[in-house]
């Protein structure tokens, strides 16, 4: 089958009953999507589908052919952060960093449809994620740091009118 | 670089986590994103009975299945095995009898996980069933059928201590408060499951990647189990995702993966589903607290009795060590003369329990400071005033022998107060909302090592060649906590170079000077001054070389901007890089080195079990929650938690905040919601949707606060700040709970279910009274 990994197309064989995660992590080789518990709880293997952040470990990798994948590896690159990942890296986000593309996964899906939550929609959008570190309140810093990256970034981008 | 105020370049400045670029891109690797050529899959057999005798063991059919390599039983690896020098008790297998549902029996290495797992089913195993203890109470009336011989009574270990005089203490009491006091069993739930990599290597040595927090005594264990020379085996330490105490021993999966790897002579990999986490748990004991408090009319605590009985689960692991932790701390954050102690070890047919952030210190802490507030009702007094009126006077010797150095209480006391409002608020919220107030405090590292000897607890060396990179080998484990960050902040700090220059090898046997672990808050002390005279000695070397070449003595030069400059005459001066060049002229070679062992007044009394306590500083915390209770439901949220914790001096206060508000997050998970459910020695939720870590919807904001009481001792005066704050969290809240609707509830979590009994027990308590509707506080107790 074919998967449409961070913009690539990858073509492997999988068994019907193959996870998303398991195809992303052993297949793929993209072992930044984590596995933290067994029944769906902890978010940690968060990925984007099309825009929607779903739970790789319960989603089977036939269902997702054609379907336009993005995982933390795709988030930005050792070039460019993503903001989210500048925002996740500076500001105590990630301790160990076990939670972590999860929660980028998330916030990034939350800051794509809406650029300015207000912190009752930060914490909603994050509620399927677990983080046994932080206690969370760095992790809504990292949240912010990265909202206020994209505004400089869409304010540059807007030609000035007048 | 801009000189701060405090005169550093680097120190107690925020600083992102130097690995953050490798966990933010996903391309940092924990050790299941680890695989090599020919890997195989491990997988555990647990025992689905909690106390009996294995017959026999028929691996046979299991490894007739096509694609199992190995298997592996008790007979494979026979030396025991445990943290502890007094407690080997443990072995890869299972050895005659299995001790609780979830024991290791077998394994097997197959292809795939697949595989692996169907081979766990043709595994026949002949079990005769043994009466089995799941109450630590009843257990310690066992006269039969203990579950190690050599522990009659199903007591591992139990030790008695009195300082002062308890019985003068409590005759010169005006109060008198007696409580029993009862903590659920909690569990780290780390979100990285367990994993190790075990990859037998073609001269026959064994290399194994693990989830660890203690790489060096995983090497010793590997070395007794495998029996192979500790030269021949090679722990890496990989990325860790989250400890909390649950790594900080050697875990089943970690051994049974390396008799796997040596049988089959192949790599072998064994990741635990998250029920085996729970299963090999190391967890917080169930702790039961008999607590007495005599106090003054003055506010003054003139005594205290505590009798502790702790469910340790089948093995010893740290246990005796939590328990002696228990009373070492039960007293000594404040300055109480009389101090009877008596704590138990209990065995039990359950999974064995261990060292959880905060070791020891947090049930006793939750009963202690639960019934200083009771006492300060009943003689009236302002709970914060009256632990105000217990303070220790530092520089001192507490009671038990503990050398305290510094001491921030005081201050995170007053600062909790202040930016609470506690003033406004205390006793005079509406009904069904109330603060409370709880202190708590920490070791910063063991001053005995667990294996006892004279040798350093940290090594680091530093190198410098003609790159002009300096490059630190250290064998500290970070595991999230900022270890290595904290490492180069200090070498940049020292030779005044940017942390860019620095490059760091952590925790690898091969390669790193021996570091004792991540437990015990140790890191940021031990390592950190091991750290600190490795760089000061590589310092002094290139100062030396650039003075001798300017014809001035070494003490003329600072080190700063990445320049070694005469202090006065600016113009004597070279850039870092320069000055290497001339130092390996001079010198030949760079290299540096650096240790640290605790001073020998830091480490504690001679009585028995005085080894477990003793630090070379102790960090403190004071919090203040806010919670507002549904008289309805009997549901509590916690609406805001202060937390001031005094670490010494904040290396780095981003790290800082994040570890004071990780620890108030796992207090308050423990304090409202957080409790393993045991039928018959079965684990009834043993996962992350049954057991309920606090998510976003549910954690209380928490405003930290910093107090630097700078230690005489610690590295640039820092103590530790990853432990400490999370024991005053469960009693804030419980203190909170009292002023917020009258009721007193002993046992944690405190569940709605246990508000609502107390809330009718206080309401036919009140009626019976005639007593008035107002906000009266009527004691009503649950306790387990």
């Amino acid at each position: 089958m074919h998967l449409q990994v961070n913009g690539e197309d990858r073509e492997i064989a999988v068994a019907p009953n193959r996870l998303l995660l398991d195809a992303l992590r052993e297949d793929l080789g993209l072992t930044g999507s984590k596995r933290g518990c067994d029944d769906s709880s902890c978010g940690c293997c968060a990925v984007l589908v099309d825009g929607t952040p779903i739970l790789s470990c319960v989603a089977l990798a036939a269902s997702y052919e054609r379907r336009e994948i993005i995982t933390v590896e795709g988030l930005g690159s050792l070039g460019e952060l993503d903001p989210v990942q500048e925002g996740y890296a500076e500001m105590g986000g990630a301790q160990c960093g076990y939670c972590t593309p999860g929660f980028m996964i998330a916030t990034k899906a939350l800051l794509d449809r809406n650029p300015n939550p207000t912190m009752d929609e930060i914490r909603e959008a994050l509620s399927g994620n677990l983080c046994r570190c932080t206690g969370y309140m760095q992790i809504y810093e990292s949240v912010k740091y990265a909202i206020e990256k994209l505004r400089a970034k869409s304010a540059a981008q807007v030609p000035a009118t007048r | 670089m801009a000189k701060n105020i405090n005169g550093f370049n680097l120190i107690g400045k925020p600083m992102a986590m130097t690995d953050a670029r490798a966990k933010v891109t996903g391309l940092g690797k924990y050790a299941d994103d680890l695989s090599v050529p020919g890997m195989l899959i491990g997988k555990i057999l647990h025992s689905p009975y909690a106390h009996a005798r294995i017959r026999c063991i028929d691996t046979s059919q299991a490894e007739a299945l096509a694609g199992v390599k190995v298997t592996a039983t008790g007979e494979d690896a026979r030396n025991p095995y445990g943290i502890l020098p007094i407690g080997h008790d443990e072995r890869a297998f299972a050895l005659g009898k299995a001790l609780y549902i979830g024991d290791n029996i077998a394994a097997v290495a197959a292809t795939s996980s697949e595989i692996a797992e169907q081979a766990l089913d043709l595994i026949r195993v002949d079990y005769e069933q043994l009466p089995a203890w799941f109450d630590p109470e009843e257990s310690m009336k066992a006269s039969s059928n203990w579950i190690n011989d050599e522990r009659p009574q199903n007591v591992e270990k139990e030790y008695h201590h009195v300082f002062g005089d308890p019985d003068k203490g409590f005759a010169e009491a005006d109060f008198l408060a007696e409580e029993r006091y009862y903590a659920g069993e909690v569990n780290q739930a780390a979100m990285e499951p367990h994993a190790t990599l075990a990859v037998w290597e073609p001269d026959n040595r064994l290399t194994v990647h693990s989830s660890t927090q203690v790489p060096f005594y995983l090497h010793r264990t590997i070395a007794a189990v495998c029996e192979m020379p500790m030269s021949q085996i090679r722990v890496i330490k990989p990325l860790i995702g989250g400890g909390f105490g649950g790594k900080s021993e050697i875990i089943p999966l970690e051994v049974a993966a390396c008799v796997l790897a040596k049988k089959s002579r192949k790599p072998v990999k064994i990741t635990y589903t998250r029920e085996e986490v729970f299963l090999a748990h190391r967890g917080r004991p169930i702790t039961i607290v008999y607590l007495k408090v005599g106090m003054a009319r003055s506010g003054k605590i003139t005594a205290v009795q505590a009798r502790v009985i702790q469910d340790g689960g089948a093995y010893c692991g740290y246990g005796p060590v939590t328990v002696l932790y228990s009373g070492a701390l039960l007293g000594a954050i404040y300055d109480i003369a009389n101090v009877q102690y008596d704590g138990f070890r209990v065995l039990t047919n359950k999974p064995a329990c261990g060292a959880m952030r905060g070791h020891g210190t947090v049930n006793v802490r939750f009963a202690f400071e639960s019934i200083l507030d009771q006492l300060s009702h009943q003689a009236g007094l302002d709970p914060l005033e009256l632990r105000r009126r217990n303070l220790l006077k530092a520089p001192c010797i507490t009671a038990n022998s503990l050398r305290v150095t510094s001491y921030g209480l005081p201050e995170c006391i007053e600062r909790v107060f202040e930016r609470s409002g506690w003033a406004a608020k205390r006793g005079k919220l509406p009904y069904g909302k109330g603060v409370g107030v709880a202190c708590s405090h920490y070791v910063s590292g063991a001053a005995n090592p667990i294996i006892r000897s004279n040798m350093p607890h940290t090594t680091v060396h530093i190198k410098v060649d003609r790159d002009a990179a300096v490059t630190v080998y250290t064998g500290a484990s970070e595991i999230g906590q900022g270890s290595d960050t904290m490492q180069v902040q200090i070498v940049a700090e020292v030779l005044g170079v940017s942390t860019g220059r620095i490059r760091l090898v952590a925790a690898d046997t091969e390669l790193t000077p021996i570091d004792l672990g991540s437990y015990s808050s140790r890191v940021t002390f031990m390592a950190g001054n091991a750290c600190l005279n490795a760089a000061r000695d590589m310092r002094e070397q290139i100062v030396a070389a650039v003075a001798r070449k300017f014809g001035c003595a070494a003490e003329d030069f600072e080190t700063r901007d990445g320049r070694i400059s005469h202090k006065e005459d600016q113009s004597r001066n070279l850039s870092f890089d320069e000055a290497v060049a001339v130092a390996l002229e001079f010198h030949g070679a760079l290299t540096a080195r650096g240790t640290y062992a605790p001073p020998e007044t830091a480490r504690g009394g001679k009585f028995k079990g005085a080894g477990v306590g003793p630090s070379p500083a102790y960090s403190y915390s004071a919090q203040v929650a806010e919670v507002t209770v549904d008289t309805e439901t009997g549901q509590v949220r916690v609406d805001k938690i202060v937390a001031a914790h005094d670490c010494g001096k904040a290396l780095n206060p981003l790290t800082v905040e994040g570890q004071i508000e990780g620890s108030v997050y796992m207090g308050f998970g423990q304090a409202l919601q957080e409790d393993m459910v045991w039928k018959d020695g079965r684990l009834m939720n043993p996962s992350l949707l049954e057991y309920r870590i606090p998510a976003t919807k549910e954690n209380p904001e928490i405003e930290s606060i910093i107090v630097e009481s700078i230690d005489p001792e610690g590295p640039f005066g820092a103590k530790e700040a990853g432990e400490g704050s999370l024991a005053a969290t469960i009693p804030a809240i419980a203190n909170a709970i009292f002023d917020a609707v009258g009721v007193r509830i002993n046992s944690i979590p405190i569940t709605p279910d246990k508000i609502l009994d107390a809330l009718r027990e206080k309401q036919k308590s009140a009626a019976g009274n005639k007593a008035n509707a107002s906000k009266k506080p009527v004691v009503a107790g649950v306790s387990r």
